[in-house]
């Protein structure tokens, strides 16, 4: 919310022409979150201070119309202090002939390299201190910061994301000001605040020039173009919002560390192929993806002619939707699109649409069920739904120990409820087998070692 | 002419066009019970006479008529029909829905029809076509008996149309308007000693009838025999004739069984495979007295020919038929119908002792009607989605049992001896011997995703029938599957509060003045009750393993279980919440509950601190991280403003806002503060139970606040740290000085840090002018709602704002979720089938996720 640009470039008041503020002068402007206040701390020869103050009002942003975009969702926000995208909007409207590089007065000044000093004393790093880094420090910029903690009478509760942030460097201001008006976005990371889709595209185009040369640019542009919050998913959100605040972030970001955890094997797509080659071994026409996710393994089922009707079920809408449109179903020819289904549903309830399939898949589905509601799932599965051939695959916690970067003692994915060794999961299924009169084998999946297996155990159920 | 048939018929008019079929239809039918094909062409075609249009207007017409019938609800296609092949499907729907096709035929003269046809001039089909239809129409009436059609009338002038009536009889299976009481008695088997001691145990009295012995109940109970009262047994024609006589004194009714209908055919010489127990029959007849065999004989065939497959009973509540009903069944007349009320349904397969194997068709039923029958024999009788069956094999040494109805409660005596042994099939399976828990508990260890998903209305007692949205039931699914309790364990959601109306007063936007409003509902006493900053509990204790497994259906050792207010586990630790519940559990057993209740489980709502036991990342990545955001940047702001105070410049205004901020803000990290500590122990922990939700056989809801307020503080009395009496006061809210003591009082706590109070009518179920009043409201203090509203909403600015908030959409929620959580309860305490409690905890898991203002 404060931004503060010094400089010590004698005659440092030169900053007010520089900015088109005049330093005696306090300024108010009105924007659309609330109000800009710009003034001069201090403004002498030998240093200048100008400070552009948000005044982010939260309680307008909550109450906005619908439909008008940009609404916060809570009154109690990080916006009125933090430096978020507010702040490249403000830098754009009022400092907007500096960021252009325009001065009538001192035009000579505009492409000089003066000693330049921006003070953010609530910055967000999202990434931590080594990001905030990353992203300037290749710029040329000296960077000092100092972390704030959560709260100082709960110690425990750690670090928070906030920053005080002071960026010194030789420099023309229009690039300081451009740097500041990408980045801060950046660190932010706070997807459901943008201010809106073109003020995304004018933010990028800030960067011309400098941006395609970062070594942080992939990191910077991937978080420009995050998923926006859906309001499909305020529905969910409002139920877990206790317990899980940040359910969606935290999916992705769970997903995309149990891939890197799993990475130097692309154990993924061993495990599909596996799966699809036990399907096709199984001359299964009519199959079943439980717990089908984003539709990795439905992409590779629709390209083979033998599964004639394909249905892939999952617990998350979400999940679904991505599904859908990776699969193009809105494209396909009407025969195509008639072998596959998409079905919202959940493997802790009978379900009568998942009966009479030839063959069903549950890939790495059951380690995040509780233990106890496997029972459950067992039924569904083996006494009601069943299927000729099931086709299960779960994490074998012994190769646990073959991960670098994983813990020890820790599962591959927060979610998993349970990561079993070898002799546990075929324990169990053959148990199941038992009970629901189906024979079992096991295949071992991805590169296996003598002494803890594979990375991943499959279990091929046949009645 | 007087044309009588069953007041559920699929009638078929059948004329040619211009006999006048449609004007009839009008004259004895309601507009909606008529399906014109006319219509049903105009429909799909906006032409009612076009021809080409005919395929989809008839199927249409079939649609319909079938979604009718499936309804129970006479129907009459008024459509040519003249052809055999425009009448089968028809027939064939009829039976589909098991009810009586009936045919009026319209024979008028071909003359008359033409000249008809010809006066109108939308109908320009040559004359040709009415004489088709004629004479496909004549051929037809000689048919109609062979197709199907048992009812069938022919009206052949116009006269003879005018002077029809039309007489809807009611089916012998409607003993709708009977409401009881009665006396349901399983498979006799002619086990006549145990019988006639059933008989007395229940309280019926011997009467002398016809010569013979009768019994009849004083207070004019009545008793139905779900059959198979022959064969096997040692005193078959004693049982027959009392049940008989008792039928015929109008004391009784009897439904047929299998081996009474087979000894029917045998007595009619019908030639029949004597196994089964029915020689025991033919040989108490063969032993009669010559003169008399005949009479006998006579008697018997016309007594069980005379039996009705099944009945209906008490507006439709009760069902009895020997071998169960379907609900689509039940009330209708068919021989499918029969069958099933006979045999049950097979599955066509036998099983390794070369038997029948029976489909089970209970596991599916879904209909209102309780069902009781007999047929199959087993060890007790066990309710099972509403079905029971009451056939303890008597005759097979077990047990004849009758049950009582409407008390629902079963009565037996134990055979005097074993008179028969099973054909092949031992008479108490294993499997289900081993096992502890009922049929219903084994039966709900899945259930269906139908019995929650898509669109619903569940009714409930308190308030009508209620609806869930397909999208909240969609968001409740996920939920529910990923994160909650077995839904063996969850009985009970709690439901939301709405705040008290938004108050006017300066720097607040509530107070206590109007939580008091119920006074508006007619309330006039109320309980203000503390209102703990925590996490909402709802905690089931047992009294041991055993008694959660009895009565929950569970599998393990957990003796209860404590979760939040959607359904998840509270303690990710079970040990935690193990000893957790161990200490509860102690302090019930101090306070003397398991006998004061009589019980062996109990039902708590509850809030459990802190707030941040459950709600830690809630309280970091939010609250903490908003309070760390503002002390990071505002002490900067207020430094660079004085900084250019001190120069000079003309920042004041901007100065003392800012420096005002900083200061709300500091409050505001205070506030969430004061509802955090850290937790090493249990004994960190506080439970605040403030309702006793429900014991075995009561939901505590006749009870008002007071009294859980004094018995809960009772159960916290016992030196038990972990658990806390909630503070509370009664207000009378037509007394100013009452109101006034109130407000005190809520002014002190929130000016301490507390969160507020809630303010609930003090009895727990409250009539306001409208229904149901609120059931709580709460009124939360000025320092609790900046971690609400933000730091700074009590800037008069913000607040003016703030002040316009809708509560209306809160309130509804709120009321709803309230009456639906109690119908959850009240269910699991009558004992009904898991799906329907479980359809409860999922409708108030839906209606938590409607967009409604969270702050509220």
């Amino acid at each position: 919310m404060l931004l503060t640009i010094t400089t010590t470039r004698k005659p440092a008041t030169d900053l007010g022409y520089l900015l088109h503020k005049n330093p005696a002068r306090p300024q108010t402007f009105d924007a659309s979150f609330g109000k800009v206040h710009v003034f001069y701390p201090e403004a002498t020869e030998e240093r200048c201070t100008a400070a552009m103050l948000l005044d982010v009002d939260p309680v307008g942003l909550v109450r906005r119309p619908k439909g008008s975009g940009g609404t916060l969702a809570q009154y109690v926000n990080d916006r009125p202090y933090a430096a978020s995208s507010f702040l490249s909007v403000a830098i754009s409207r009022i400092y907007g002939s500096a960021l252009g590089g325009r001065s009538k007065e001192k035009a000579d000044l505009v492409d000089s390299r003066i000693p330049l000093e921006a003070h953010l004393p609530s910055l967000p790093c999202r990434g931590g201190e080594s990001f905030l880094r990353a992203l300037f420090e290749p710029l040329g910029y000296e960077v000092e910061a100092t972390n704030h903690l959560l709260d100082a009478r709960f110690p425990d509760w750690g670090e928070s994301p906030y920053f005080s942030v002071t960026l010194r460097a030789e420099t023309r201001l229009q690039d300081l000001l451009g740097h500041l008006y990408v980045l801060i976005p950046v660190l932010d990371n706070a997807k459901h605040y943008w201010v809106s889709q073109d003020e995304i595209e004018k933010l990028l185009r800030h960067g011309e020039g400098w941006l395609t040369s970062h070594p942080a640019k992939d990191e910077i542009v991937r978080r420009y173009f995050k998923r926006r919050w859906s309001l499909a998913r305020e529905a969910l959100s409002k139920l877990v919002e206790e317990e899980e605040p940040n359910l969606d972030e935290e999916e992705e970001a769970r997903a995309f560390e149990e891939a890197v955890v799993e990475e130097r094997i692309s154990l993924n797509e061993a495990r599909l192929g596996s799966v699809v080659a036990a399907l096709r071994s199984a001359r299964a026409h009519r199959v079943l993806d439980l717990g089908c996710g984003e539709g990795k393994l439905l992409q590779l089922l629709v390209k083979d002619p033998q599964f004639e009707e394909i249905a892939g079920m999952d617990l998350s809408l979400r999940s679904l939707d991505t599904a859908e449109s990776r699969l193009h179903l809105d494209r396909l020819a009407p025969k195509q699109r008639e072998r596959i289904k998409l079905l919202h549903g959940s493997l802790m309830y009978r379900d009568r649409r998942l009966e009479r399939f030839d063959a069903a898949a549950v890939v790495e589905v059951i380690e995040h069920l509780d233990e106890p509601r496997l029972a459950a799932f067992e039924r569904v599965v083996f006494d009601f739904a069943k299927p000729g051939t099931v086709v299960v695959t779960t994490p074998n916690s012994e190769y646990n120990a073959r991960f670098e970067n994983l813990a020890a003692g820790t599962f591959r994915h927060r979610d998993h409820r349970f990561e079993w060794t070898r002799s546990e999961f075929q324990g169990w299924a053959g148990g199941v087998a038992e009970r629901f009169g189906y024979s079992v084998r096991f295949v071992p999946v991805g590169p296996e070692d003598q002494e803890v297996g594979s990375p991943t155990q499959m279990a091929v159920f046949s009645r | 002419m007087n044309l009588k048939f069953p007041e559920l018929s699929l009638v078929v008019l059948i004329g040619p066009s211009g006999s006048g079929k449609s004007s009839f239809a009008a004259r004895h039918f309601k507009p909606t019970e008529v399906l014109s094909s006319d219509f049903c062409r105009a429909l799909v075609s906006d032409d009612e006479n076009n021809q080409a249009a005919t395929g989809d207007a008839f199927e249409v017409l079939h649609y319909i008529a079938s979604k009718r019938l499936a309804a129970g609800k006479l129907t009459v296609v008024d459509a040519t029909s003249v052809k055999p092949e425009d009448r089968k499907p028809l027939v064939a729907l009829a039976r589909q829905y098991h009810c009586l096709p009936v045919a009026i035929v319209f024979n008028l003269p071909e003359k008359l029809c033409q000249e008809r046809n010809e006066k109108r001039d939308d109908r320009n089909f040559g004359s040709h076509v009415i004489r088709q239809q004629s004479r496909h129409m004549r051929q037809s009436i000689k048919r109609l008996q062979r197709e199907g059609f048992r009812h069938h009338f022919v009206l052949k002038s116009e006269e003879e149309i005018e002077a029809v009536s039309i007489e809807r009889t009611p089916l012998w299976n409607n003993l709708r308007q009977e409401t009881g009481p009665f006396d349901i008695i399983g498979d006799v088997h002619g086990c006549c000693d145990e019988l006639e001691e059933l008989l007395g145990e229940l309280g019926y009295e011997t009467v002398e009838s016809d010569g013979r012995a009768s019994y009849k109940h004083p207070e004019g109970r009545k008793a139905i025999f779900v059959g198979d009262l022959v064969d096997r047994g040692p005193r078959i024609l004693d049982t027959v004739f009392l049940v008989r006589s008792m039928a015929q004194a109008g004391g009784a009714w009897a439904v047929p069984g299998n081996h009474d209908m087979k000894l029917a055919r045998a007595l009619k010489g019908r030639d029949v495979q004597v196994t089964h127990g029915l020689d025991r029959s033919l040989g108490e007849i063969d032993a009669l007295p010559a003169e008399q065999r005949d009479v006998v004989k006579k008697e018997i065939i016309e007594f069980l020919d005379g039996l009705v497959s099944h009945y209906v009973y008490d507006e439709g509540r009760l069902v009895v038929a020997h071998a169960g009903m379907r609900e689509e069944m039940q009330g209708r007349g068919s021989g499918k119908v029969r069958d099933f009320a006979l045999y049950g349904e097979t599955t066509g397969e036998t099983d390794e002792f070369g038997l029948p194997v029976r489909y089970n068709w209970p596991l599916e039923y879904r209909g209102h009607a309780r069902v009781v029958y007999g047929h199959t024999p087993v060890p007790e009788p066990e309710w099972l989605n509403k079905t029971v069956n009451i056939d303890t094999g008597c005759v097979f040494g077990g047990k004849l049992t009758a049950l009582r109805y409407p008390d629902l409660e079963f009565v037996s005596v134990p055979a005097r001896q074993t008179y028969a042994e099973p054909a092949a099939k031992p008479f108490i399976p294993e499997e289900e011997q081993a096992t502890s828990l009922t049929a219903q508990q084994r039966h709900d260890d899945v259930l269906d995703l139908e019995d929650v998903f898509g669109k619903r209305i569940v009714a409930t007692r308190l308030a009508g029938n209620l609806t869930l949205r397909e999208e909240n039931a969609a968001a409740a699914l996920e939920v529910m599957s990923r994160f909650a309790v077995d839904p063996k364990w969850l009985i009970y959601l709690p439901p939301a509060m709405s705040p008290s109306e938004t108050s006017k007063r300066e720097g607040l936007l509530e107070h206590p003045s109007e939580a008091f409003a119920y006074r508006h509902e007619g309330q006039a006493s109320v309980i203000c009750q503390e209102k703990h900053m925590g996490s909402r509990a709802v905690v089931i204790v047992c009294r041991n393993a055993e008694a959660a497994q009895k009565r929950f259906g569970v599998l393990g050792d957990a003796a209860g279980i404590c979760y939040t207010r959607t359904g998840r586990r509270f303690f990710d630790d079970a040990d935690l919440e193990t000893t957790f519940l161990g200490r509860v559990r102690n302090a019930v057993d101090s306070a003397g509950f398991w006998d004061e209740f009589q019980t062996n489980w109990i039902c708590l709502d509850a809030e459990l601190m802190p707030w941040s036991a459950k709600a830690q990342e809630l309280v970091k990545t939010q609250y903490a991280a908003v309070g760390a955001a503002g002390r990071a940047g505002l002490p900067s702001v207020v430094e660079a403003l004085e900084k250019a105070a001190a120069n000079g410049i003309d920042v004041d205004g901007l100065r003392q806002n800012f420096a005002e901020r900083l200061e709300l803000l500091n409050r505001y990290v205070d506030a969430y503060g004061n509802y955090c500590w850290p937790i090493e122990s249990l004994d960190d922990l506080k439970l605040a139970p403030f309702h006793i939700m429900a014991t075995e056989g009561a939901v505590h809801i006749d009870r008002d606040h007071g009294w859980h307020m004094e018995r809960l503080r009772y159960l916290a009395s016992f030196g038990e740290p972990l658990l806390m009496a909630t503070a509370n006061v009664e207000v009378d809210v037509l007394v100013e000085q009452s109101q006034a003591a109130a407000i005190a009082w809520w002014e002190d706590m929130t000016g301490k840090g507390g969160e507020g109070m809630v303010v609930k009518p003090k009895s727990f179920i409250a009539k306001g002018r409208r229904g149901l009043a609120q059931p709580a409201v709460k009124c939360r203090g000025r320092e609790y709602l900046r971690i609400i509203y933000g730091p700074d909403y009590t800037i008069p600015e913000n607040l003016d704002r703030l002040r316009s908030r809708a509560l209306g959409g809160k309130r509804s929620v709120a009321r709803r979720e309230f009456v639906i959580g109690i119908e959850g309860l009240e269910r699991f305490v009558r004992g009904e089938p898991l799906r329907r409690v479980h359809e409860c905890a999922f409708a108030v898991l839906a209606m938590e996720s409607e967009p409604v203002d969270p702050r509220l």
